[in-house]
This record gives structure tokens, sequence and C-alpha cells, in this order.
């Protein structure tokens, strides 16, 4: 009990100054935490119609049960929605096996190699038993998760092949990577969704289309490879002079010392960052909302147009952030539980 | 003995050459593919390549605009308004967003753990919720649930908060008006420039305090004050009114530039947060024991050693995370602020002139971050260690 007053005491009473803050941000904070806690939970409504809603001053849960089927599956055909379901329950899946380190092994990661496109072929059909469906139709949550998913699957070989090629000895290589790198770090990531959006189909002979969803995809790829690449190039600049030398030494041609040798050390090294890319890109797919491609930001938004339950827009949103939060959330956390034993320790202060 | 010819695919030089001319002539050939393919499809649009457009009448109208515009005016005209709205929001959005990045860093690092904790929790919310959400969110909760134009609160005399926005009384233009904002500006640059001079001075000799202190301070202020007195204190302001559904006079601050700016600035400050707190934890124990050995106040060690040195790791990322904040400031297309992309994106629905309204919108971003990035080498290089 005296060790507990003690740490009681270290934490929130240390000295005036510390005892003030802590009764000010105290308040604060229990407050906030109460008008938090009021508005979802004790004056919600989870069952009620939407004049029922309308009454009460707290959230109104059941417009999210209400719309929840369309806001994350979409458009899919609603015979087929367990194939939605399907892919994001193997996703969850997966994602929540990888957040316990003992579970980490090869397998694992011959799993997730194999993700993206298991879970495209399983929206996408076209063999007995699953009927095909149009990539138009593909939409909500899925779409969102296919997005991120083919886009890291894209992005990340291509900044490894971007950041070998900014380090080329070969000029041209050297001039055309380091042009394209900067060139889109140098841009928002909207002017090239336009360009996939608006300029893309000028590019085509006539009569050859590529669908919306392909060219959003592509442009996601093409955007965040760029970063992915400088991310890499970091990796591989961490890596002795000695390691390439002793590779060429033994004879080795430029794709196994790269493959062999520094690529497997390089990007050990940046995983940390490259998990906060992979972040960023899986945020940054919601901006599709902006050339009309129904994902989960778009469903969301079209579910408030429903005439009999407007303005609900607060819950709506809530419930999206929260979807997004854990995935982000927890997906960072790999990454910074990978950070904790890469980096050294004995650095550092407290104020 | 003579050395045997090597054939030339097994040159390394000789072969990255051969490669380097395929790459350049696939790289060619592609350009050439796109481009003819692209005339020949703006050719069956009817639409005719070039910039000429840009002079021609907008006719669509823009609410938000620090400068005059009519949509009488030019695209050009149309896309200036823009590129001014695009620096706007990134200027005064940085200066928050480094504020609270700064405060919010140093509560990370705080022993008191109220403090830590809550900055944590604010940090690791907002930054793992796509800002395009936050947008939406700030937007609606500012149109939705702020009282309506005719029940606007007055939050100050004259200072109005409603669903609209806000709205605050403007001065009328007079010389009088225009001579106090002169001499106010020029008292910063007066100040400026003597703050200079003396450290200077003070790095030279190590002492020295900044010439006339008290008064010097209030070079900005004091001239305009005198020059009002002069004038004998007129004060000629245009008040805001509620007429009919709106205010009318006054200047306006629509709601979509307040989500505008809250979602950037509250974004980018967790991610600043991260950099400074990292960049005070870099600065190694040593700096700190010695610090505090020598006497120095908490304020003091943190002021004068940890944060100058911590600096040098925080500057770089600091900077990008600047330039991001610029180019999500694309993002107020979703919610209808009027930036450079937004009424870009209108021209070219107007014009079909995509190809050249998208070639303007990254020229315009592209310039932007080579000016960053030229102006932080210049700042690294001023700043880097000298080791003896």
């Amino acid at each position: 009990m005296n060790s507990f007053l003690s740490k009681v005491r270290k934490h929130f009473f240390q000295g005036p100054y510390h005892s003030l803050l802590t009764l000010v941000l105290g308040l604060l904070f229990l407050r906030l935490l109460w008008a938090l806690l009021d508005w979802a939970l004790v004056s919600a409504q989870w069952t009620g119609t939407a004049s029922q809603c309308r009454e009460t001053s707290g959230a109104c849960w059941s417009f999210v049960r209400e719309k929840v089927r369309f806001i994350l599956l979409g458009y899919y055909p609603t015979d087929e929605h367990w194939r939605g379901v399907f892919t994001v329950v193997i996703f969850l899946t997966l994602f929540s096996v990888s957040q316990f380190k003992r579970f980490w092994s090869r397998r694992l990661f011959m799993a997730w190699v194999a993700l993206p496109f298991v879970c495209f072929f399983l929206m996408w059909g076209g063999i007995p038993g699953l009927p095909r469906v149009e990539i138009e139709r593909f939409s909500g949550l899925p779409l969102t998760l296919m997005l991120s998913l083919l886009g890291i699957a894209g992005a990340y070989p291509l900044g490894i092949l971007l950041a070998l090629g900014r380090r080329s000895e070969m000029p041209l290589v050297r001039l055309v990577s380091t042009a394209y790198i900067e060139f889109i770090r140098g841009i928002p990531l909207i002017s090239i969704l336009f360009m996939a959006s608006l300029m893309f189909p000028l590019f085509l002979p006539e009569g050859m289309s590529v669908s919306k969803i392909v060219r959003a995809q592509v442009a996601i790829i093409l955007f965040s490879g760029a970063y992915m690449a400088e991310v890499v190039r970091g990796g591989l600049q961490a890596i002795p002079r000695g390691q390439y030398e002793g590779a060429l030494s033994l004879g080795l041609t430029y794709p196994q010392m790269m493959g062999l040798v520094i690529l497997p050390q390089a990007l050990k090294i940046v995983i940390p960052p490259t998990v906060n890319t992979f972040v960023s890109l899986f945020k940054d797919t919601s901006l599709v909302f902006i050339i009309s491609l129904a994902d989960l930001m778009f469903t969301t938004k079209l579910s408030f147009n429903d005439g009999n339950w407007l303005g609900f827009t607060v819950e709506g949103y809530v419930f999206i952030a929260a979807l997004y939060f854990i995935f982000c959330y927890f997906l960072g956390r790999v990454g910074h539980g990978l950070e904790g034993e890469v980096s050294g320790k004995g650095r550092g202060g407290n104020l | 003995m003579e050395r045997e010819p090597v054939p030339f695919w097994q040159d390394r030089k000789k072969r990255g050459l051969l490669f380097q001319a395929f790459g350049a002539l696939l790289l060619l050939g592609l350009g050439w593919i796109l481009v003819s393919n692209t005339a020949s499809s703006l050719e069956k649009q009817g639409v005719a390549a070039g910039f000429g457009f840009l002079w021609e009448e907008a006719a669509f109208h823009i609410t938000d605009t620090p400068l005059g515009y009519s949509p009488e005016d030019s695209f050009a005209h149309a896309l200036a308004v823009g590129l001014v709205n695009t620096l706007l929001v990134a200027f005064i959005g940085n200066f928050f967003a480094i504020l609270l990045g700064t405060l919010l860093g140093l509560a990370l690092l705080s022993s008191h753990w109220m403090l830590a904790t809550g900055a944590r929790i604010f940090v690791d919310t907002l930054r793992n919720i796509p800002l395009l959400l936050q947008l939406f969110f700030w937007y609606a909760l500012i149109t939705e649930t702020f009282p309506p134009v005719r029940e606007a609160m007055e939050i100050l005399p004259w200072v109005f908060f409603s669903q609209r926005g806000l709205v605050f009384p403007a001065p009328v233009s007079s010389p009088l008006y225009m001579a106090m904002g002169l001499a106010t500006i020029l008292g910063f640059v007066a100040l400026g420039l003597l703050w200079y001079r003396h450290k200077k001075k003070r790095e030279e000799f190590g002492e020295g305090r900044l010439p006339y202190f008290p008064l010097s301070l209030s070079l900005p202020f004091l001239p305009p004050l005198f020059l009002w007195a002069f004038g004998g204190f007129p004060i000629n302001f245009h008040v805001p009114v509620l007429q009919g559904l709106n205010f009318q006079g006054g200047v306006s601050v629509s709601p979509e530039f307040f989500a505008l700016l809250a979602g950037l600035t509250f974004y980018t400050s967790t991610f600043i947060a991260e950099i400074v707190r990292s960049g005070i934890q870099s600065v190694s124990k040593g700096q700190w024991e010695a610090a505090r050995s020598l006497g120095l106040s908490s304020g003091g060690v943190l002021g004068l050693v940890i944060f100058p040195q911590a600096l040098r790791v925080i500057i770089p990322p600091l900077t990008s995370q600047m330039l991001n904040l610029t180019k999500n400031s694309s993002l107020a297309v979703a919610i209808g602020y009027p930036d450079l992309v937004n009424v870009a994106n209108t021209t070219s629905n107007q014009t079909g002139q995509a190809v050249e309204c998208i070639a303007i919108i990254m020229a315009i971003y592209l310039s932007l971050s080579l000016l960053t990035s030229l102006l932080m080498n210049w700042y690294n290089h001023r700043t880097r260690l000298i080791t003896k």
C-alpha cells in the first residue's frame, strides 16, 4: 500500500506545479471522458428509429446498424456478399496473428505475399462456384483493402527497383530513377489520381479502355513506389562498402550480390519506415473518393443521403474512423515492435 | 602475351551502354506513342491543345478570395486566386502545426504521466485516421452542429460565429489606415535589422543588450499609433450586419477554410510532435547532465542547450512535413474550398483542357517543392556541425 501511495505521489504530485497540472488536466480529462461516454454510450440510441434518435442527445448507433452492410460492402452483388465478408475475415485473421511475435515465420510471410492475389481472385471469381463479379462492382471495405494490399504488393518491388536505379552506375538509369522519384514526391497524390482518371484515357488508342479502379490502383502504386524507393535507398546507404566489395570479390554477379547479400540486410534495417509507408498508403487509398470510386469513404458518404436517416453524419464518420484507426494503429505497432529491437538504448532524457 | 579480346556482352561497361541505349529507345518509343495517341484523342474531342484558354472568361464563382475576383475574370485570374488560397492555408496551417506539434512533442517527453499520456493518445489517434476523413469530420461539425446564421454566436463584439463560418469587422480602406499598415511593417523590418546587428555584436564581444531595450520593442507599434493620433483617432469599420439570410459587410472566413485549416493543423502536428520528440531524444544524455550541473533552470537546459542541438535533427524531417501539409491542402477539393487543385479541376471540367490543367497543378507544386529543398540545403549547409 505504501509503495502504491509513493507511486501515486511520484507520478501525480511531485511538487506544486506538478500537482496543479494534475488537478487541471485531471478535471479536463474527466470532463472530456464524461462527455464522450455520455454521447457514445449513456444517451446513445442502439435500436431506435430515426425519429427516436433525433430526440436523444447521444449518438445514433442504429443508423450505423441500418447502414453497416452498405458501408462495408457497397455495390457488391448481394448474393455474393459472403465473398466480401470472407475476404475481410481472411485479412483480419492474418492481421491479428501477425500481432504476436511468436507466430512470425516464413510461412506467415508467404501467406502475406499470397494474400492480395487470393483476395482478388476470391472477389473477382470467374471459376465454377464463384461467378465473375466485374471489378466496377468492388466497393466498401473490400475495395479499400484490395487497393491497399495490391498497392503494397506493387509499390514495394517498384520501390526496390527505383532505389537500385538511383544508385546504379549507369548514368541514364540513375537520371531516370532520380527524376521519377523527385517528380512524384513533389506533387500531391490527387494530381496523379486526376491524371489516372482524366488524362489516362487520352493516352490509349481508340477503342481501348481500362477500368477506373485499375487506373486508380496503378496510380497508387506509382505514387507510393517513389516514397518506398527513398526508404529502401536509406537502407542501401546504411550497408557498409565492405559488404559490396566482399560480394563482388566472391565473383557474384550484380543480381546475385543484390539479391543474396545487400538487399536482405538493407530491407531488414528499414522495416520500421517501410511499415510507416504502408500505413500512409492505406490512409491514402481514401483519396480515391475524389475520383468517385466506391471505397469505404464513398459508401459512407452515400449512406448519408438516405432521406429517412438524414443528419447522422458524425456517427458514420466515427464508425469508419474507428475502422481506419484499428488497421493503421495495429499495423504501425508491428513496425514499432521491430523498431525496439533494432534501435539502440541509452540516449535521451526526461523533461 | 596478347590479352584475349573480351566479347562485348561480357564487358560490363559495354553491356551497360547497350542496356541504356535500349532503355532510352524504349522510353522514347513509349513517349511517342503516348503523345501521338493523346494528340489524336484531343483532335477527336475537338479540344485545341495549348494554354490559350487561360485568357478566356472563367464564368464560375469563387466564394473565398482575398484577391478580388468575379466570374467575368479570366481562367488565369481564377487560378491565381486558387494559388493564393493554397499558399494562405499552407502558411497559416504550417504556423499552427509547428506550434502545436512542438508543444505536443515536449508533452510526450514530460515526466508528468497524465500530460504525456494525454499527448500520446491525441497523437496516436489523429495520425492513424486518414486526413480526408478528418476534413469531412470538421466540416460536418461546423456546418451541422454550430448555430445557424440567424442565431450566430457573438464571441467578441462584432465578431460572429455560425454554420457559415466567422465574420468580423474590417477597416474601411483609407490612406491613413494604409500608412499605418505600412508603418507597422517598416517597424518590424527595423526591429529585425536592429536585432540582427545586436546578435552579431554579442557574438563578437560576448556582452551587450538590445539598444534602447524596452523602447526599441515598440518600434512596430508606436509610429502607427502616432499616425492614428495625428489623424484624430478615426474609427471606420465595415461592421457585419445580419440582413436576411446572411451577414453583409465585414470580412468572412468560410467553414471550408476552417475545416481545412483544423484538419491540416491537427493531422500534421501529430507527425511534427514525433519529430520533435525524437529530435530531443537524439541529444545525448551527457548534454542534459552537463547543462543541469551548470545550474541552468529546466527551461534554460531545454532552450539554451538541448533545443539548439536537437534543431539540427528536427529541421530536415520538419521541412518535409511542411511540404506534406502544403501538398495535402489539395484535399480542399473534397470539401469545396477553392484552392489551386479545386480551381484547376473546375477549369478542366469547363474547358476540357485536362492535360494543361494537370500540368499547371504539377508545375506549381513541383516548384514549391524545389524552392523548399533549395532553402533546406542552404540551412543544412549553414548549420552543419563544424568539428575541429
